[in-house]
């Protein structure tokens, strides 16, 4: 049986360097992997996906709705939109961050408000991740996905996989410290 | 060894391992990463070519040559290269050609969905259809080898879902094969009629009839009896969402040779099953082909021709089942368009002509210079592919003036797509007196599909250094008179201004040429890392000018005007609208 998930976001918030952390340490895992990404205009502002199934064997990559087990949105109007492709009784994980698409930063329309709230009431199982908080304290903005990978390898029981290998892997020497720290405060979110 | 890879880098992975040595290609989603991955290998020969007719008349050469060439393109490129693809069909190779037709279904970033496995019987050339990474990489040297093998080009036909899906690859070794012999031969190498007429029967008579056998007896096609009861024929991703869906509980025969299509194949797995489906993406292209040999079966009928499948799709198509159990929010959540960027160049000059929207006709092109139709700056009348930004510009100035309709047409084109098809279109317009105004938005790269090189910008796909193409020289050479052009800072309203109005007012053909590099460009990022404006909120009186540029570092909440340092780059658009100079410019570029 194969464990899907889907990350949501903004373009430019990292998801898709943390999709590939992810992979990798699947793959290490022994699982089948398949990951599948629609970045076509990402750098300029729109909604990402990124879905990624693993288990014994995989066929299709790709997630339909109510089909992932584990949604993880790095944006909270991002998990709104995608929350129909959760699974009833999945876990749906949650940044608590919030940007604005330019209707609304124009005053165009408006960013719904209370949007963690309906979800916390509406899905049975949520987590929420301040990883914004985190990634600022930490004195680096932009480790606020590695914030949400450790959260999501705590949600799936992953600890097992050495991530700390393939981090420091995947990034630059110079940001290996803060990001690992990241990692470690995302896990014991 | 086994690496995850996506389809794109498989494909580079198996163009390496069959010996390639010359790749070309115009970048375009989802095809670009196969040439951005192929230039890492030194052993082949990489370029961007100007448009994809130029990338596949070099691989045209380079295979007449002797040496293993590729050709990578989106759909619409094979639109651009199909000159030179029906022909060479008919010339056939020395070393093995093989054209990468990277298909859109679903359209994610493309302007339509075209199924390219139709060019396959149009141009009568082979066709070989991949499901993921692996097949990706296995497939790029069997297509090499049925190049070679049966003298024909083939056509290598992958979908975004493979391209930009990652899967397990088990990586090999290069083999290399070095450049055949060239023996003059133009028989085959020059089309005039007396031999094309010859090369045409023998296609027919030969060529065809074997590639046909070969499709009835490769791996390529293959037969998985388990379930009787549902018989499935499938290509490509298809063939992932049926399996996931029927799992054990159907047959399939899936096609990864896809033209000339296994009809001895077909004809016995119909006989085999109980009722037989074919799923299959887009265009009825194996449904029309079964169904010709009078073989009854359900595809069409109950699947969709438009946007992508997915296993839920068909679930619901076949048997019947509603949407799996999930969550829904009453909530109204606004759309998140992509937008121009903070700081990119393309905004001023389509913030002044803006100005002029009621008095003007529009037309853009294909890059991220289209999103300046979006609102708030709301510039543009038709996109259709690229080069039409000037040459449709062209037509629709004719038609206005046959019905005395007073507006100017401004025609708005990327520098990538200037050179690949609008120097064609302004020489149009000098050649036939159209007095359209062209406006060439040179940001120094192909930005919308993620900052390739291209001949304006110095530098080739490899990094090496390259002559730069001036197109301001251009411009003057083809025959826009001095006084007709001019070449704008697009940072600087005020220059900008100036130009739209002269061109606005000018009576013969008027270009303007926007030069600001793309603020993503990591040079520019890193110039510019220590600039941001800053509203001064004592005062600001709301008046809400700088909400009309539609930048995404500007915000409007609690009554507040503020912008995001973060997005910010200085690009002082916002602080020159400003009428109460309430916008400061802080730091310095480096
Ligand atoms: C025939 C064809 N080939 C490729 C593409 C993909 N494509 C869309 S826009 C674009 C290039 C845009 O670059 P440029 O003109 O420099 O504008 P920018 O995005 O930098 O503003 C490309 C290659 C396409 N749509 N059609």
């Amino acid at each position: 049986m194969a464990n899907s998930l889907l990350l949501v976001g903004v373009g430019g918030q990292g998801t898709i360097l943390v999709s590939r952390i992810l992979s990798e340490g699947l793959v290490e895992a022994g699982y089948d992997v398949k990951m599948s990404e629609i970045h076509g205009m990402s750098q300029r502002g729109g909604s990402v996906t990124t879905q990624i199934k693993f288990g014994e064997k995989v066929y299709s990559p790709s997630i339909g709705e109510g089909e992932a087990d584990l949604l993880v949105a790095f944006e909270k109007l991002e998990a709104a939109r995608y929350i129909s492709h959760l699974k009833k009784g999945g876990t749906l994980i949650v940044n608590d961050e919030e940007i604005y698409p330019l209707s609304v930063l124009t005053g165009n329309a408006d960013y719904p408000d209370k949007v963690l709230d309906e979800l916390v009431e509406q899905v049975d199982n949520v987590k929420v991740v301040e990883a914004s908080r985190v990634a600022e304290e930490l004195g680096e903005p932009r480790c606020q996905n590695i914030v949400i990978l450790g959260s999501m390898v705590k949600v799936l029981g992953l600890e097992n996989i050495d991530w700390i290998e393939l981090i420091k892997k995947n990034l630059p020497e110079r940001v290996h410290e803060v990001n690992i720290k990241a990692f470690e405060r995302g896990l014991s979110q | 060894m086994k690496k995850l890879l996506t389809g794109n880098e498989a494909i580079a992975r198996g163009a390496y391992e069959a010996g390639c040595l010359i790749a070309s290609a115009y970048p375009g989603t989802p095809s670009t990463e196969i040439l951005e991955n192929i230039s890492q290998y030194e052993e082949i020969h990489s370029q961007w070519s100007t448009n994809e007719k130029v990338a596949l008349e070099v691989g045209c050469g380079a295979s007449i040559a002797g040496a293993r060439a590729l050709v990578a393109m989106k759909h619409v490129g094979l639109n651009v290269a199909a000159d030179p693809l029906f022909t060479i069909a008919y010339e056939g190779v020395n070393g093995g050609l093989v054209i990468i037709t990277a298909d859109e279904p679903g359209m994610h970033s493309s302007q339509n969905e075209q199924d390219n496995r139709l060019y396959a019987p149009h141009a009568k050339v082979a066709m070989v259809e991949p499901a993921d990474s692996q097949e990706c990489k296995d497939f790029i040297k069997e297509a090499f080898e049925i190049s070679e093998k049966f003298d024909t080009p083939v056509l290598f036909r992958v979908t975004t879902r493979v391209c930009h899906s990652k899967g397990l690859v088990e990586l090999g070794e290069r083999e290399e094969i070095g450049v055949k012999e060239y023996v003059k031969d133009i028989r085959k190498y020059i089309m005039v009629p007396a031999n094309a007429k010859v090369r045409h029967v023998e296609m027919e008579e030969e060529r065809l009839p074997k590639l046909r056998e070969y499709s009835n007896n490769t791996p390529l096609n293959r037969i998985e009896y388990k379930d009787k009861r549902i018989g499935i024929i499938t290509s490509g991703i298809s063939y992932y969402h049926a399996k996931e869906v029927f799992k054990d509980k159907a047959s399939y025969l899936k096609i990864g040779f896809s033209y000339p299509l296994p009809d001895q194949l077909i004809r016995e797995f119909a006989n085999e099953v109980e009722k037989l489906y074919i799923i299959e993406e887009n265009e009825p292209y194996i449904e029309t082909f079964v169904k010709a040999m009078g073989i009854d079966c359900i595809g069409k009928e109950i699947l969709p021709i438009c946007g992508e499948l997915s296993p839920e799709i068909i679930r619901k198509a076949i048997l019947g089942e509603e949407k799996k159990e999930s969550y829904s929010l009453d909530m109204e959540i606004p759309a998140r368009p992509p937008t121009l960027c903070a700081g990119c160049p393309h905004r001023g000059i389509f913030y002044e002509v803006g100005k002029y929207k009621d008095k003007i006709i529009a037309t853009s092109d294909i890059g991220c210079y289209t999103l300046g139709m979006a609102p708030p700056l709301g510039v543009g009348d038709t996109v259709i592919c690229m080069g039409a930004g000037i040459s449709a510009g062209i037509g629709f100035d004719r038609a206005n003036r046959k019905a005395n309709r007073d507006k100017k047409v401004f025609g708005f084109i990327g520098d990538s797509t200037f050179f690949h098809s609008g120097i064609t279109g302004l020489i149009d317009g000098i050649y036939n007196g159209s007095n359209m105004v062209t406006v060439i938005l040179d940001n120094r790269t192909t930005g919308m599909t993620g900052h390739q090189e291209n001949p304006g910008t110095g530098k080739r796909v490899t990094g090496e250094e390259a002559p730069v193409i001036d197109i301001e020289g251009i411009v003057k050479a083809i025959g826009i008179k001095e006084e007709n052009i001019r070449v704008i800072d697009p940072y600087k309203l005020d220059e900008t201004k100036e130009a739209v109005k002269d061109a606005y007012e000018a009576e013969e053909p008027f270009v303007i040429i926007a030069k600001q590099p793309c603020a993503l460009l990591k040079e520019v990022q890193r110039a510019r890392r220590g600039l941001y404006c800053e509203v001064d909120q004592e005062k600001c009186r709301k008046c809400k000018v700088c909400l009309r540029i539609g930048c995404p570092a500007i915000s409007f909440e609690d009554d507040v005007i503020s912008i995001d340092r973060a997005q910010c780059n200085g690009c002082t658009i916002c602080l020159q609208l400003c009428p109460f100079d309430s916008i400061e410019l802080i730091g310095e570029s480096r």
